[in-house]
C-alpha cells in the first residue's frame, strides 16, 4: 500500500476549504486503488486540525513545524516533500492550485521529473492505472481531460470549490512529525516581513462560495462600501471588474479575469458588470451567476441565471433590506 | 544591469479558440494572436529598470516564425534587442518542456534579473517562471506588486490571498510581476519605429544545445487527449426593474430557494 499525499493549504484559522475538499476527493480515490491517505502540513497547527483532517480522509498527517518552512520562499516545502515523497513512495500528490502553492508543484517536478496538472475539476482512475484529469481551459470555454505522461509522479493541482467537503465519523489523522534541515540554497531568498490588508478577514474570492462583484457601473469608489454591505451579510468575497480596479475604485489584487483571478463560486453576483470576454474568462465557470445592470443588452445577462435590468443603487440597497428581511 | 522580459505569445481572448483535433494543441494561426497581456506589465517594469538603472533589455519569445511580430511589439515599449528561439520540434511542449526550452536561451545569455508575467491568458498554469528558477537554481519571486533594486540585492512584495510578504534576496534572480505592480504605458510613435531596427537573433534548439527528444509533444509530462466545447447554458430567468428596485424581492427569494440565503 503507498501513500496519496494531500498537501494542505491552511491559514492560522486552519486548513482552507479547499484542503478539506481535497482530502474527501483523495479518500474517494484512495478507496478505489486501496492506498492510504496522508496530509502534508507546513508550519504550527497541525495538533489542533488532526481532528478535522482526519474526518475528511487523512490517514496520517506529516507535518514540519519549523518556522522555516515560511521563512524562504518556496524551496523548504520543495526540499521536505522532495525527501518524503521518496520515503513513503508515493506517486500521487494533490495540491491547491492556488498561486504559491503552483510554484512549489513546478520546482519539484523539474527536481522528480513529475507531470504536473494545474487548475483539476475532476479526476478518475483510467483503466491503465492512471489518473485521467478534468481541466477547463480558454477561460471556461472548452473541457479537457488529461492524463501524466507513464511513469511519472502525478502532482495535480485540484481547483477550489470543484470537490464538496465531507467530514465523515474518522478519527483523527495520526501525526508524524518530520526533521529536515535546510540547504543552503534553499535559504536564497528570505521573507522579512508579511503584510495582511484590510478586508483580509472577508473570505478570498478564489476560495469563497459566494463572491459580490461590482464593475464600471458602479460609477465610484464609494459602490464598492455598497458591495461590502451585500457581501458581508451573504458571508461573500468582494472582486471587481478590471474597469473598476484600473480606474482606481478597488485594489487590483481583487480583480477577476484574464489578467486578474480566476474563479468558481457556487454563486457569483455582478453589479454594474457587463460582462466583457475578457471579465468571463476569470468567472464563467461559476456555477450560478447573478447580473444587475442596467443596460439589458449587456453580454453578461447571456450567461446570467438571474438577471436584474435596472438601476444597481436601487435595486442592490432594496436586495439588502430584503435579505436582512428574511434571515 | 540586464534584464531578459520573456514574453508569449497567446491567442487573443476574444477571438475564436480552435485545438486542432490531430495533434490536440491549441492551432495558433487559427484567430488572432497577440502580445500576452499580462506581458504588459513585465515590459513596463522593464521599461522602469531602464529609466532608473539603465538596464539593458533583451525581449526573449519561444514560438513559430510569425512570432517575430510578438517581439517587434514588445520592443516598440523600448526595448534594446530580441531574442527569438523558434523550432519545428518544440510544438506541443508542455509547460515544463516550454520552461526547459526558455532556461536553455537563458543559459547562453548574461543576466541579472528574469521578469516574467505572472499568467499567460490562454494556458494559465503559472508553471513556467519557478520551473526556470528550479532549472537555473535561482530564487523564484513570483507574483511580485511591488520590486526594488539596490547593487546586486533585491527587495520584493509577493502577493498572496491575505497581503504580501516582503522577500529579500540577491541577483540574479527569477521574478514574475502581478498587475498592481505598475500601470503600463503605451509605446510611443517613436518606439514603435525604431522597434523596427532593433536587433534580433534567432536562435534553434540546436543552438541551445537542446537536444529535440527533450522538447515537444513526445517529452510532454502531462498531455491532453480529449476536449470539448463547454455545454451551452440554458437562459436564465431576467426581470426588469420599474425604477423603484421592487424586483429585488423577486431576486432574493430565488436566493432564498436556492439556499444561498
Amino acid at each position: 500500500m503507498t501513500e496519496m499525499l494531500v498537501l494542505i493549504d491552511h491559514s492560522d484559522a486552519g486548513p482552507k476549504k479547499v484542503s478539506l475538499q481535497m482530502l474527501t476527493k483523495a479518500r474517494e480515490l484512495a478507496g478505489i486503488t486501496g492506498d492510504a491517505v496522508a496530509a502534508v502540513w507546513f508550519g504550527p497547527g497541525a495538533a489542533d486540525a488532526a481532528a478535522t483532517l482526519g474526518s475528511h480522509g487523512a490517514d496520517k498527517c506529516y507535518h514540519w513545524d519549523s518556522p522555516d518552512a515560511y521563512g524562504y520562499v518556496t524551496l523548504p516545502q520543495v526540499e521536505v516533500l522532495e525527501e518524503l515523497i521518496d520515503e513513503a513512495e508515493a506517486d500521487t500528490l494533490l495540491f491547491a492550485s492556488t498561486n504559491h502553492v503552483k510554484d512549489v508543484a513546478a520546482r519539484l517536478a523539474i527536481r522528480m521529473d513529475a507531470g504536473v496538472i494545474t487548475d483539476v475539476s475532476g479526476i478518475e482512475l483510467a483503466d491503465d492505472g492512471r489518473w485521467t484529469a478534468t481541466k477547463e481551459v480558454f477561460g471556461g470555454d472548452m473541457i479537457t481531460k488529461s492524463t501524466v505522461a507513464e511513469g511519472k509522479l502525478s502532482f495535480l493541482g485540484v481547483a477550489s470549490n470543484a470537490f464538496p467537503a465531507e467530514p465523515s465519523d474518522a478519527g483523527p489523522a495520526e501525526l508524524v512529525a518530520l526533521d529536515h534541515s535546510l540547504s543552503e540554497e534553499a535559504k536564497g531568498a528570505t521573507v522579512t516581513e508579511v503584510e495582511k490588508v484590510a478586508g483580509a478577514d472577508r473570505p478570498d474570492i478564489g476560495e469563497a462560495a459566494v463572491v459580490v462583484a461590482g464593475g464600471r457601473g458602479l460609477g465610484s469608489e464609494d459602490g464598492f462600501a455598497l458591495m461590502e454591505k451585500l457581501a458581508d451579510l451573504m458571508g461573500a468575497g468582494v472582486g471587481a471588474s478590471r474597469a473598476a480596479t484600473d480606474a482606481g475604485w478597488y485594489p487590483h489584487r481583487y480583480q477577476i479575469g484574464q489578467t486578474g483571478r480566476t474563479i468558481s463560486p457556487t454563486l457569483y453576483v455582478g453589479s454594474g458588470i457587463s460582462g466583457a470576454i475578457q471579465h468571463r474568462a476569470g468567472m464563467q465557470t461559476s456555477q450560478n451567476i447573478v447580473a444587475i445592470n442596467k443596460d439589458g443588452e449587456a453580454p453578461i445577462f447571456q450567461i446570467a441565471d438571474f438577471g436584474v435590468v435596472g438601476d444597481l443603487y436601487k435595486v442592490v440597497p432594496k436586495l439588502v433590506e430584503e435579505l436582512q428581511a428574511r434571515k | 544591469m540586464k534584464v531578459i522580459v520573456p514574453v508569449k505569445r497567446t491567442p487573443d481572448t476574444a477571438g475564436e479558440k480552435v485545438i486542432d483535433p490531430d495533434s490536440l494543441t491549441v492551432d495558433r494561426e487559427a484567430g488572432e494572436a497577440v502580445l500576452c497581456p499580462v506581458n504588459e506589465f513585465s515590459i513596463e517594469e522593464a521599461v522602469r529598470l531602464k529609466e532608473q538603472h539603465g538596464a539593458e533589455v533583451t525581449v526573449l519569445v519561444m514560438g513559430p516564425a510569425s512570432a517575430q511580430s510578438t517581439v517587434r511589439k514588445a520592443l516598440s515599449y523600448g526595448l534594446d534587442a530580441g531574442l527569438q528561439i523558434t523550432d519545428d520540434a518544440i510544438a506541443g511542449s508542455d509547460a515544463l518542456g516550454t520552461a526547459r526550452v526558455i532556461a536553455a536561451a537563458l543559459e547562453a545569455e548574461e543576466f541579472d534579473l528574469v521578469l516574467f508575467g505572472g499568467q499567460s491568458t490562454d494556458a494559465r498554469t503559472s508553471l513556467v517562471p519557478a520551473a526556470v528558477a528550479e532549472l537555473l537554481a535561482l530564487p523564484s519571486l513570483t507574483y511580485v506588486r511591488h520590486l526594488e533594486i539596490d547593487g546586486d540585492n533585491i527587495i520584493v512584495h509577493r502577493e498572496h490571498e491575505e497581503g504580501w510578504d516582503v522577500v529579500a534576496s540577491t541577483l540574479p534572480a527569477v521574478v514574475s510581476v502581478v498587475e498592481a505592480i505598475n500601470e503600463p504605458r503605451y509605446p510611443s510613435f517613436k518606439g514603435i519605429m525604431a522597434a523596427k531596427s532593433k536587433p534580433l537573433t534567432v536562435k534553434s534548439l540546436a543552438d541551445l544545445g537542446v537536444s529535440a527528444e527533450e522538447v515537444g509533444a513526445g517529452a510532454a509530462s502531462a498531455t491532453m487527449y480529449e476536449f470539448a466545447p463547454r455545454p451551452p447554458k440554458e437562459a436564465g430567468t431576467v426581470v426588469e426593474d420599474d425604477g423603484s428596485g421592487v424586483v429585488a424581492a423577486q431576486l432574493a427569494d430565488w436566493l432564498v430557494e436556492k439556499k444561498f440565503v
